[in-house]
């Protein structure tokens, strides 16, 4: 499993910016500005990447990410496969002498990523996992684990997966074949309907 | 003790043990669980990691439930929903933005008064002391590795339990039933949690890493009291066995079934035969 060692950036590589109200944001600002990081307070110690379990799946480092952040190189960190390889154990925010919540960065990272369309190749089995749970939970207020399993595979075309698991929960007791329902299930689905209406977006 | 009970959505189905032995473990120490009414998901991974306020409204719903039917605290046996409710709690009380956005979107007004309990926090809440002078069969064949994972401990600025580099809860938790609580450096590794569908290559070297460690600390006996961890360390074995070629066969037990059988349950009353690894022989 080769790993680059951060992106080789051949000569310059111009930042990029965007507008926001006719007035130039930069990466840093839109972070800023969307979710309250404060991605400046970053002064690349490593430790980050140090105690994170899953660098040796990722492209990108934790703090590399960062930095990229700082530059304003907001494609690349939008498409890399790191964000997707955080399991969010918080490790990373927990340890930061600068208590910076980097952790915290990922997740809003990952979102501007599907929203955009940029989710890495390696990832999209990742982003269809979520997408069936929410679709369950959306469905029945509460996860739907055998739905779950069947929405995910039938997005993801991964059949077999785990073929004989599945019969081996089922015959202890594991694996309800019904959905447990919320009594309020519409509810539930109201939240999803105002939380797309509150941040134009759906999740 | 009376509290509040949100099972979350893996009690009921995959993580069908922990629920089983959590209200078997309550009901022998006289703790009266109140199941929490029309409780939903709380999100999990897959809600904080698509849209922030989804990711905060659903629990933040069970906690309005939760304060509506007059619970002030509620055990979350889940280290997942623990840490999503207790999470959205801390949010909802720094930003009165965030709190207001939440109400718009669980359509309920929520005053922050409900305290969210993960179970080790639970159990030393009740006393050890307590739980030692109930206890009738000591675990002493048991040389425990107590698994905390992530999601009990980190960040320690929002959980405020126990520390987050060498937890000890689970570890006096057990220590009380008689075993020995062992000394080791995987405690608060990450076993992949979510991931288990979606990158199952990512909880295969995680878990086999903790298992590896768990091993050489002399342990015979994984403790957790997470479904995620514990679905990852238990059925996901054989993957690890054959991927490494390692002979891994330690049990894995929730906190509650280990507690409940120290005080006088059979294993079957917690379910232990529901394991994929067997674990039912080191507790007969």
């Amino acid at each position: 499993m080769g790993r680059r060692h951060g992106a080789q950036v051949q000569g310059y590589k111009a930042m990029t910016i965007s507008l926001k109200n006719d007035a130039i944001e930069t990466f840093s600002q839109e972070l800023e500005r969307v979710a309250g990081h404060h991605i400046a307070d970053c002064y690349q110690c490593g430790k980050c990447s140090a105690g994170c379990p899953v660098t040796s799946f990722m492209d990108l480092m934790p703090h590399e990410v960062a930095r990229y952040c700082q530059l304003g190189m907001r494609d690349e960190v939008l498409r890399c496969r790191t964000i997707w390889v955080c399991a969010s154990c918080e490790t990373c925010s927990t340890r930061c002498p600068k208590e910076f919540d980097i952790a915290g960065l990922m997740d809003t990272l990952r979102e501007i990523s599907v929203r955009e369309g940029k989710v890495a190749v390696t990832a999209r089995d990742v982003v269809r996992f979520h997408k069936a749970f929410l679709d369950m939970t959306k469905q029945f207020g509460r996860l739907y684990e055998l739905g779950l399993v069947g929405d995910y595979k039938t997005r993801s075309l991964h059949l077999l997966q785990d073929a004989s698991l599945g019969p081996k929960m089922f015959f202890k007791g594991k694996l309800g074949l019904f959905p447990h329902r919320v009594k309020n299930a519409r509810a539930v689905k109201r939240i999803f309907e105002n939380v797309e209406k509150l941040t134009g977006k759906s999740p | 003790m009376k509290v509040g009970y949100y099972p979350g959505c893996s009690l009921q189905g995959s993580a069908i043990e922990f629920d089983i032995s959590v209200r078997k473990m309550c009901a022998m120490l006289e703790i009266e669980l109140v199941e929490l009414d029309d409780w939903c998901c709380c999100g999990a991974s897959a809600a904080h990691n698509m849209n922030h306020l989804l990711g905060v409204a659903l629990p933040a719903r069970n906690l309005a439930l939760a304060e509506q039917q007059g619970f002030e605290s509620v055990l979350a046996p889940c280290a997942a929903c623990s840490h999503r409710l207790i999470t959205a709690n801390h949010e909802i009380a720094e930003s009165a933005e965030l709190r207001e956005l939440t109400q718009q979107a669980i359509e309920m007004e929520y005053s922050g008064s409900v305290r969210v309990f993960n179970l080790p926090e639970l159990l030393l809440e009740y006393g050890l002391d307590e739980i030692k002078s109930r206890v009738t069969h000591t675990l002493e064949e048991l040389k425990v590795a107590s698994y905390y994972g992530c999601l009990l401990v980190r960040p320690p600025k929002v959980l405020e339990f126990d520390d987050h580099e060498d937890p000890q809860s689970l570890d006096k938790i057990v220590a009380t039933l008689g075993a020995a609580a062992l000394d080791w450096s995987y405690k608060v590794e990450c076993c992949g949690g979510g991931f288990t569908m979606s990158r199952a290559d990512i909880v295969t070297k995680l878990v086999h890493d903790i298992l590896e460690n768990a091993e050489l600390a002399g342990a015979n006996a994984i403790a957790v009291s997470c479904p995620m961890c514990h679905s990852n360390l238990d059925m996901r074995r054989n993957a690890v066995n054959s991927t490494y070629g390692t002979d891994f066969s330690m049990p894995v037990y929730y906190v509650s079934q280990l507690v409940a059988i120290a005080l006088g349950a059979s294993p079957k009353e917690v379910a232990v035969e529901k394991h994929f690894v067997e674990a039912q022989s080191l507790v007969s």
